[in-house]
Formats: structure tokens, sequence, C-alpha cells
């Protein structure tokens, strides 16, 4: 009687969990990518969000902002103090009012949020033919299985199909909702030269830059796991412990 | 027994103000329990720890949480990511929102199964039942805060539901909202009440543990304590094993914790509330969807009821009918255990509690619809018509004479430890 009650309960909770996820993608179901950082011990590839960062800066930063991240963020990275220094310098920020009342601008450092490419929303819109590009300080949260959907929208740009007519300024994208998005293909062959000489293939700049805004979105991913491990490893011993005691207190009830 | 001490210390105090002998009754070896309680019972304390988790995670999340429109998403972004262990805190009071609702379903549907709603415990039930209501009410202004496109949205549809109200609705509903829209001002009243309620529910919760101590608990054979060979002292017994129970349900709720902190919640409330653009579908968290299927379930208009005022009404009735349900349950029996055709039903009503919730959960559209009136119509028919017939129609199995009988009429060691099986099967 126990059990199916408490299976059933569970089974419950999870499946309206997982409906209400399910419904979000709406559009087309993304296929599973596996990734450095799933399952429970998984971490982030130091490599592969150097790389990420790469691309997000030479080519995502253009339109995206990542308002939630700060340059100091970037030593997850494997960045030294002066690296970043010199990751915030290629960018300007606006400071003040200085002592003569008036906003300047300056190059940013460590502690300053990464800066917006656009002024304002409005901007924004009309720079990009009315389309607002979203921030991707949370891109991979904000959508549903996040880091397949993104992977995969930034490499879904195909033919549309024969009676599709895709109007000016949008593209066929197989992955996203309505199939018309208004980002044009961003990652072209060799756009970015790696540092590290890996080769920019649009599939292995997606799946960097994917990795990157995995580890913007949730900056404490790996911490969060490792401290799950432990935690759940002492209380599986607790629990153990208190079901000993439980056992031996009750030895004496007469059933 | 009584409250004995020799420590001169906890004798002084005792003797001025009898806390210790209190404590002793409540929660003590002073307090005789019904020997035979299964793990069912455990959800009782479950629910009070998950309790007060939620308002120690919850004054903490609320000392760098900022309610106003322009800095609510990102001050919680600030907490994810800044504040020290801020995404610890704010993981466990959001996934903890979730396990509350687990365990008291749970407990909930312990109650219906073992018949604990029936006399003397009627008021408990009810006192159990505002203690929902107001953890619903918690719990829905709780998700507003964050201030993301769910929030916003949900907030938006469910104050909405009060325009129903004939005459005085939309009068009311700008009211609530203190102005014409959600807005600021509606997000500053959400969080003071979001912080004010808890206390409410903790005090409602000292309301229904002295309802519960004046018969205490129920127990799986549904039948009265008959002595003292039928209980045991809480303490130790209960209180070691409420321990392990929080043991086993913390490694549950530290596995989602930290290993899917977002899996019962939505990914657009990860994008800021914005009021010019409406989500595809607007859900509420998982613990609410049966009664949203119950809101949309009624489609058309009833005489003078409008369809949306007939929504509201279902949704709310729904709950407001468990209130009636000591009186709507005319059987004397109360456990399920001897009760053969109410069991059926019972499992039954279950699987009808989820099939609406997972109706909640999908767009309102054919074959979703009509399912989700069938299972609303099966739902109220179960209270209003099936268990009115059954207490007349339906014949209980024999009762046993006490919890204990069977220990009594056992014929030493070997018939003694078969007996342990009431408590294990319940």
């Amino acid at each position: 009687m126990r059990k199916p009650v408490l299976t059933l309960a569970f089974a419950a909770a999870l499946s309206l969990g997982g409906a209400g996820l399910a419904k979000a993608a709406e559009g087309v179901a993304v296929p599973d990518k596996d990734w450095a950082f799933e399952g429970i011990f998984g971490t982030f590839d130091t490599a592969s969000l150097q790389r990420g960062l790469q691309v997000y800066k030479n080519v995502c930063a253009s339109c995206h902002g990542l308002r939630f991240v700060a340059f100091r963020n970037l030593a997850d990275l494997g960045y030294n103090e002066d690296e970043i220094a010199a990751i915030a310098a290629d960018f300007m920020v606006e400071d003040g009012p200085n002592d003569e009342g008036e906003m300047f601008t300056r190059e940013a450092v460590a502690s300053d949020h990464w800066p917006s490419p656009f002024p304002n929303e409005q901007a924004a819109r009309v720079a990009n033919g009315g389309a607002y590009p979203p921030d991707l300080s949370l891109i991979v949260e904000a959508r549903a299985n996040g880091a397949d959907y993104l992977y995969h929208l930034l490499i879904g740009y195909t033919e549309p199909p024969a009676d599709m007519e895709v109007p000016p300024g949008q593209y066929y994208n197989e992955y996203f909702p309505g199939h018309l998005i208004s980002m044009p293909p961003p990652l072209v062959e060799g756009i970015v030269e790696y540092a590290d000489g890996t080769e920019a293939t649009t599939e292995q700049m997606a799946e960097d830059v994917t990795h990157f805004l995995t580890w913007a979105a949730e900056p404490q991913l790996v911490a969060r796991k490792q401290m799950g491990i432990k935690v759940i490893l002492f209380l599986l011993v607790l629990t153990g412990l208190l079901y000993a005691v439980k056992r031996k207190v009750w030895s004496d009830v007469g059933h | 027994m009584a409250f004995q001490t020799n420590n001169p210390v906890i004798r002084w105090i005792e003797y001025r103000m009898p806390i210790f002998s209190f404590v002793d009754h409540s929660v003590g070896s002073g307090y005789p329990t019904p020997k035979n309680l299964n793990y069912f019972w455990n959800f009782g304390s479950l629910a009070g720890i998950a309790l007060v988790i939620m308002i120690v995670t919850g004054i903490l999340l609320a000392m760098q949480y900022t309610p106003h429109v322009d800095y609510a998403f990102a001050s919680v972004e600030r907490i994810m990511r800044d504040v020290n262990y801020g995404w610890l805190i704010r993981y466990i009071h959001m996934n903890g929102a979730s396990f509350f609702f687990i365990v008291v379903y749970i407990h909930i549907f312990r109650g219906l199964y073992y018949g604990s709603y029936k006399a003397p415990r009627e008021l408990l039930w009810m006192l159990g039942l505002v203690i929902l209501l107001l953890m619903m009410a918690t719990a829905f202004m709780g998700y507003v805060l964050p201030w993301g496109q769910m929030s916003f949205w949900g907030a938006t549809v469910i104050t909405n539901l009060f325009s129903a109200i004939p005459l005085v609705g939309e009068s009311i509903v700008t009211w609530l909202w203190g102005g014409f829209s959600v807005d600021n001002p509606t997000l500053n009243r959400f969080f003071a009440l979001h912080y004010l309620l808890p206390f409410v529910i903790f005090g409602v919760v000292v309301l229904h543990i002295w309802a519960l101590h004046r018969f205490g608990s129920n127990n799986p054979l549904g039948i009265d304590v008959k002595g003292p060979q039928d209980t045991i002292p809480f303490h130790p017994y209960y209180t070691v094993k409420d321990y392990f129970g929080f043991g086993v349900f913390f490694i549950i709720f530290a596995a989602v914790i930290f290993f899917a902190p977002n899996y019962m919640g939505h990914p657009d409330n990860y994008i800021e509330a914005n009021a010019l653009q409406t989500p595809p579908h607007i859900v509420p968290e998982w613990y609410f969807l049966p009664f949203y299927a119950m809101l949309r379930a009624v489609t058309f208009d009833i005489w003078f009821i409008d369809a949306k005022l007939g929504g509201v009404i279902a949704m709310f009735g729904s709950i407001l009918i468990l209130f009636l349900l000591p009186w709507l349950d005319s059987s004397p029996v109360r456990s399920s255990k001897f009760r053969p055709i109410y069991k059926q039903l019972f499992w039954v009503l279950v699987a009808d509690c989820i099939l609406l919730g997972y109706v909640g959960s999908q767009p309102p559209e054919a074959p979703w619809v009509l399912i989700g009136q069938l299972a609303t119509l099966y739902y109220f028919a179960h209270f209003l018509v099936l268990l009115p017939l059954l207490g007349k129609l339906e014949r209980p199995k024999p009762l046993p004479v006490s919890i204990s009988e069977p220990v009594l009429k056992g014929s030493g060691p070997v018939g003694a430890s078969a007996t342990a099986k009431p408590m294990e099967k319940a």
C-alpha cells in the first residue's frame, strides 16, 4: 500500500512538472546532445568555455547583451586578473557623473558588468529591422532544454520547404518556434579564428558558444553539483543511522 | 505520565511557567500515540519541517530581494550569482514550495484514505484546509516576486478571476492591483503579504496541532484508542520515526535542489516580465494544475452564471466542498481498510486528480477540454453523490475490537510476531 501511493504521487509530480517544460518548447522537438556539464558529475570544459567566449565576443556581442555577467566572473573560465583586465579593456562603458557633472565613457574594468550593445530596446529594434535581440545571460535557462535548443538553433538554418515563403529580413530555421527567425545565420565557417587552433566549424562554434552561455546562465552549476554529491552522501549516512536508531527504539514495541 | 525532573533549574521554571510539561505533553513522553501508525503519519511532521525551511530561507532571501518592478528580476539574479550561497538558498526556497505541496497533498490523501476527517476530528480537518488555502495564496504571491514572464502573466490571469464576481468584480480587481494593471503596487503588496502569510499559517498550524491533541492521531485501523495498551509515548518512538522520515525527505529534496533545481519550474520565468508580450501558454506551477483544469472546465454559461464565474466557482468549490466532507461521508467507519468500495473510489479519486493535473498542463483544446469537464464532474460527484450513497449502501468489514486486540488474542510469540502485519501493511 505504501509504495504505490508514493510512486503515484511522485509520478504525478514529475509528469506534471515535465508537462510544463515540454509545452514551452512549442515548435520542434530538439534532438538530445551530450554535454560535459550534464549528469551529476558534470563540469564545464574550460577550453570550450574560452572558445565560446571568443565566439560570443566576436559574433554575438555585436547585437546581444550579457548584462548579468561581470568581467570578474571570467575567472571561472581560467583567466587570471591581467587577462580579465585585458578582456574588459576591449569594451567601453559609461560612467559618471564626474566632478564637472558630466557623464563620460571609459574602458571597462573587472568589476563592470558586460555592457549592452544598444542603449535601449528601441535603439536595438531600429538597428535590427524591428527585431529585439534578447539579452543572453539567461537564455539557456529561459528555453526548454536550453543548451540542446540553442545549439540546434545555431546550426538549424536550412533551406525552407518549397511551399513556405520567407519574408525579407527573416530566415528559415528548423528549430525556431514558427521557423521564421529575424536573426541572420550568425555562425559562418571561419568567422572566428580560435586562439587554441581548433578548427572553427559551424558546429564547433555553436557547441562552444552554447557551452559558454550555459556557464553564463548558471555560473554556480559545478559548485552546485559538487556540493550536492557531498550533501547526499552525508544524508544517506545520517538517514541510515536514524533508521538503525529507529529500529532499536522500536524493538520493544509489542506488535 | 506526568512530567518529572530532579533538575532544580527546570523545576524552578516549571513551577512558574509549566513550559516543560507543555512540551512533554505536546511532543514528548507525555503524549500517548496509537502504536500502529504507519509511515503515512510522517507527512504531518514533514509538512511542519517544510514550513520551517520555507520561513528560514524566505527571511534570508528577503534580506537581498528588491520588490520593485525595475529591480526585482535583477535582484533575484544577484542572489543567484553574487550573494554567498544565494543560489542554494533560492533553490531550496523555490523547490521547497513544490515539496511543501507534495507532502501536504500526501498528508491530505492520507486523511481521506483513513477517514481522519470524521468525528471527532472535523475541526482538525477544517483547520488543515484553512492551512491549504493559506499555502495556496502564499505560493501564488511568492511566484510573482521574481517578476519573470510567468510571474507577471500568472498574476494577471489569477487576479483577473475576481472580475467574475458580479457587480463589484472589476472594482475588486483594481483594488487588488492597486492600479489598473499588475504593476509596482501589486508587486509591493504581494511581497508584504508573502512575508506575512507564512506566520499566519504558523498560527493555524498551532491550532491544527491543538485540535489534534484533543483526541490524538487517527490510525490505520481508524478505531478509537481503548486504553494504554493501544498507545506508546510520542517520544522517543515517533520522534525518532519522524527524524528518519526527515532524512528520507531531505535526500529526495536535496536530489532535486542540487541536480534538477529548475525541473519543476517554467523556463519562461527566466525571462523578465514584459507587459507587452504574452507567453504562448500561461501555466501555473504544477501544484495548481488540477485547480486550473477545473477553472477552465466550465466553458458554458449556466443559467445566469457566465462561464468565467462558473469556472471560478468550480475552482474554489473544489476546496470548499472538502469543508463539508465530514458530513457528506456518512459512513461511521473511518479506515478504508474496512470499506471495500470506498477504498476503490479513493484510488479513482487519486487518479482523477492526477488526470486533472495533466489536463491543466495542456492547452485548452480538444480532447482536453472534454476530458477536463468529465474529470471535474467526477471530482464533485465523488463528494456530492458517491460518498453520501456509499454510507448507506456499503457493507463495511467487521472492525477489530481494539488496536492491540490481535496481540491480546495471540497465542505466544509466534502469534505476536504475526500481528506486526497491520502496521506494515496499512
